[in-house]
């Protein structure tokens, strides 16, 4: 027995929460930009070809202009050389996105604890899910879309997330 | 080889002290003479060094034996009809002052010398572009320096804005500010990456065009540096076997095969029968996968994407094979110093063979879409050509340098493996356009698949590993119940297999070209010093050579064609 309005207009309008069918649209629409840089990035090939096929999760559109895209997937070592330019591509992405580290380098530095490594991308930009390997199997790459996915289920869609992050480059 | 290379040599240079080491003649001279000696070995036609390789410094500071300055400088020089390699050594006094260039000599020194100079500050009179090549340009000090602490890390704020370069670059072009005030000509600067999808990884191209014409056009390397060379020199060889893999990341195989023959070969270790055969198996497989996923980008960039899905599922299927080879889809790990991690599981020919029919049909499937295809001769023939007198002074080697008509193989030319036993041909390219670099490769393909198979009939049985227990692992067997095996077990571990002291360089003719190692031992476990001659970082260095001219979207194309790999351009 419905109450209110549900009583009134019958079953041709559906109330929902505004967080909720927000959330439901962006994890089922998420538009990576691949921020590919070495090994990681070949893995991430296989994740979107035709025998893992990212398009299950519906995040088949790789876009390749940030600001069309609300997943950074950072696949590879990032280096000192390369960590401006990576913090302008994540400031040129539109608000709500977020970020998967791919594989030990992006996550950690990896084996190159050096003098020309970043030791992990959360140095410079927030991260959202980390996943491990060197390099990742495709599986797991799935398994980090499925993540984000759970997390953007349970998000607001008015809080600014990472208003307080300070990287190295701030 | 070794003693018709000492009296040519010695013959042409009757006062320079000579030896030999490995296959290549070691010259050493003074700083004075470097220019008249270099100038010597390229001009003189009995002599026809063509092919500079590979400039690098050596940092004498830690080593046990005392030299009269603390660091050399070593240009690595072949004569690729005759198969001769020459290394000239020179002590630098004062790295300031440096010594004379050889940028004048042969194009590939401009890009080597830089990276010296990145690498060990050392100066290079008369270069005309000194600057650092692989770190960035706020980094202070130079990391193969010994007195460089590893894990001194220094943060760029801010990318180099290259315009000094490019201008310097117009200039070449007789364009200078006042044309481009003019009217009537107007010059677009664009950039392409670091981060762009189309430059395949960490590269960035700036070319200033005219409508849609290249005009000039400078690059930047560097974004994928990542001090493979100053972590092996903490490593034990065999730990840096790994680092190897994530070199040309394509083709991971390949560079542990390179990595592993070139260690040994100093030591003078001659593997068992069954490993060579098996590195000639897996090096050709992978040589046939890295092509494949050259290609495959390639034709995507053209605009090809069902080429991307015949190729690439071929590369994926054979991670299956490798994923029950070596536990690893893309990081092999699989040789080790003294032969291969272990032997092939039972039942691999049919697993192999099955993967070669895939290929084949993968490859049919993709030239029956590209071979007539209109578009694609028209987008690729005669479009970013390198004549082979470029290709070679750029130091240009593998499937980009015989599609400029050069037929130099390592395999052929100076075989290891038994490679003169196989029956294969190399292709070559007549215009060295986009077109005779996408066709070298697709053939190199079926040739490397003709020498699988005819591996796979030759192959003994036997061993994979030598048994000399300063080299490889005792079995588990003896670990486990002798205190002898345990004792040789810890120290290899630990201390690592030990190579003589003294150095040298090996190569290998891998998937992108000449893959050579320049080692320095001080007879410890370690490297003193492991220098990558990475085939790539020449390539890209002639890139600004063939695309000027053309259109910017044959850059794009082009860039794919020649298959750069940040792994082993940056290290």
């Amino acid at each position: 027995m419905a109450l209110g309005l549900e009583a009134k207009l019958g079953d041709t309008v559906l109330t929902t929460q505004l967080d909720a069918v927000v959330n439901w649209g962006r994890q089922n629409s998420l538009w990576p930009m691949v921020f590919g840089t070495a090994c990681c990035a070949i893995e991430f090939m296989s994740a979107a070809a035709s025998h893992h096929d990212i398009s299950r999760w519906g995040a088949e559109v790789v876009r390749f202009s940030p600001r069309q895209a609300d997943l950074m997937l950072v696949c590879g070592t990032i280096s000192y050389k390369q960590a401006p330019i990576l913090k302008r591509i994540y400031e040129q992405m539109p608000e709500p996105k977020w970020v998967v580290a791919m594989g030990a380098c992006a996550s950690s530095g990896g084996v190159y604890d050096n003098y020309c490594t970043v030791q992990g991308i959360d140095k410079v930009i927030p991260v959202d899910v980390y996943i491990s390997g060197c390099p990742p199997r495709p599986e797991a790459v799935l398994d980090a879309l499925m993540k984000i996915q759970d997390q953007i289920k349970g998000e607001s869609v008015l809080e600014d997330r990472h208003k307080d992050f300070k990287g190295i480059l701030d | 080889m070794n003693t018709t290379a000492l009296e040519l040599i010695q013959g042409a240079f009757p006062e320079v002290p000579c030896e030999t080491s490995i296959d290549s003649v070691v010259l050493t001279v003074q700083p004075s003479e470097l220019e008249k000696i270099l100038s010597k070995l390229k001009n003189d036609p009995t002599l026809d060094f063509g092919l500079l390789l590979d400039i690098t410094a050596i940092d004498y500071s830690d080593y046990p034996q005392k030299t009269d300055t603390r660091f050399y400088v070593v240009y690595t020089i072949r004569n690729w009809k005759d198969n001769l390699v020459v290394q000239v050594r020179t002590p630098v006094a004062d790295p300031e002052v440096g010594v004379p260039t050889a940028s004048h000599l042969w194009d590939s020194a401009n890009w080597g010398e830089r990276e010296t100079y990145d690498q060990y500050g050392i100066n290079f009179q008369g270069h005309p572009d000194l600057r650092r090549i692989l770190n960035h340009w706020q980094f202070k000090g130079h990391p193969l320096r010994k007195d460089y602490v590893i894990d001194d890390r220094q943060i760029c704020y801010e990318s180099d804005s290259l315009e000094k370069e490019i201008k310097a670059r117009l200039a070449t072009k007789r364009i200078d500010d006042s044309t481009m005030e003019d009217l009537n000509t107007e010059i677009m600067f664009l950039n392409i990456g670091p981060a762009h999808n189309a430059t395949h990884g960490a590269i960035r191209i700036l070319s200033a065009l005219d409508g849609e014409t290249i005009v000039a056009n400078v690059n930047e390397i560097g974004y994928l540096h990542r001090g493979f060379e100053k972590t092996a020199e903490d490593r034990t060889y065999n730990q840096i076997i790994p680092l190897t893999d994530r070199l040309n990341y394509c083709s991971s195989m390949m560079n542990n095969v390179a990595f592993a023959k070139a260690v040994e070969s100093w030591m003078g270790i001659e593997i068992t029968e069954r490993a060579q055969f098996m590195r000639v198996v897996l090096s050709e497989f992978y040589r046939a996968l890295d092509h494949l996923v050259c290609l495959a980008a390639l034709l995507v960039d053209m605009g090809g994407l069902t080429n991307y899905w015949y190729l690439y599922n071929e590369k994926e299927a054979a991670y299956d094979f490798i994923s029950r080879l070596c536990g690893a889809r893309l990081t092999s790990s699989f040789t080790r110093i003294g032969g291969m991690y272990r032997d092939f599981y039972e039942g691999w020919e049919v697993d192999m063979e099955n993967h070669l029919k895939g290929i084949e049909k993968g490859v049919a499937d993709s030239l029956g879409l590209v071979a007539k295809n209109r578009i694609v001769h028209d987008r690729t023939q005669n479009v970013c050509c390198l004549s082979p007198e470029t290709a070679l002074s750029y130091g240009v080697t593998g499937p980009s340098l015989r599609a400029s008509g050069v037929p130099f193989d390592l395999r052929k030319d100076s075989p290891y493996y038994n490679y003169d036993a196989f029956d294969f041909s190399i292709p070559v390219g007549s215009n060295g356009d986009i077109y005779d670099r996408i066709m070298v490769r697709f053939e190199e393909i079926f040739q490397s698949i003709s020498i699988v198979r005819q591996a796979m009939k030759m192959i003994p049985k036997g061993p994979v590993n030598i048994s000399d227990n300063q080299v490889t692992l005792p079995s588990k067997d003896k670990v486990y119940n002798n205190i002898e095996g345990l004792a040789g077990h810890f120290k290899l571990i630990f201390e690592g297999v030990k190579t003589p002291v003294g150095e040298w360089y090996d190569s290998f003719e891998a998937a992108n070209g000449e893959l050579g190692f320049h080692f320095v031992s001080d007879g410890s476990g370690k490297p003193y010093k492991c220098k990558v001659r990475p085939p790539c970082f020449y390539t890209m260095s002639g890139f600004h050579e063939m695309v000027e001219g053309e259109m910017i979207a044959d850059a794009i194309i082009n860039l794919s064609s020649i298959n750069i790999i940040g792994g082993e351009l940056d290290r």
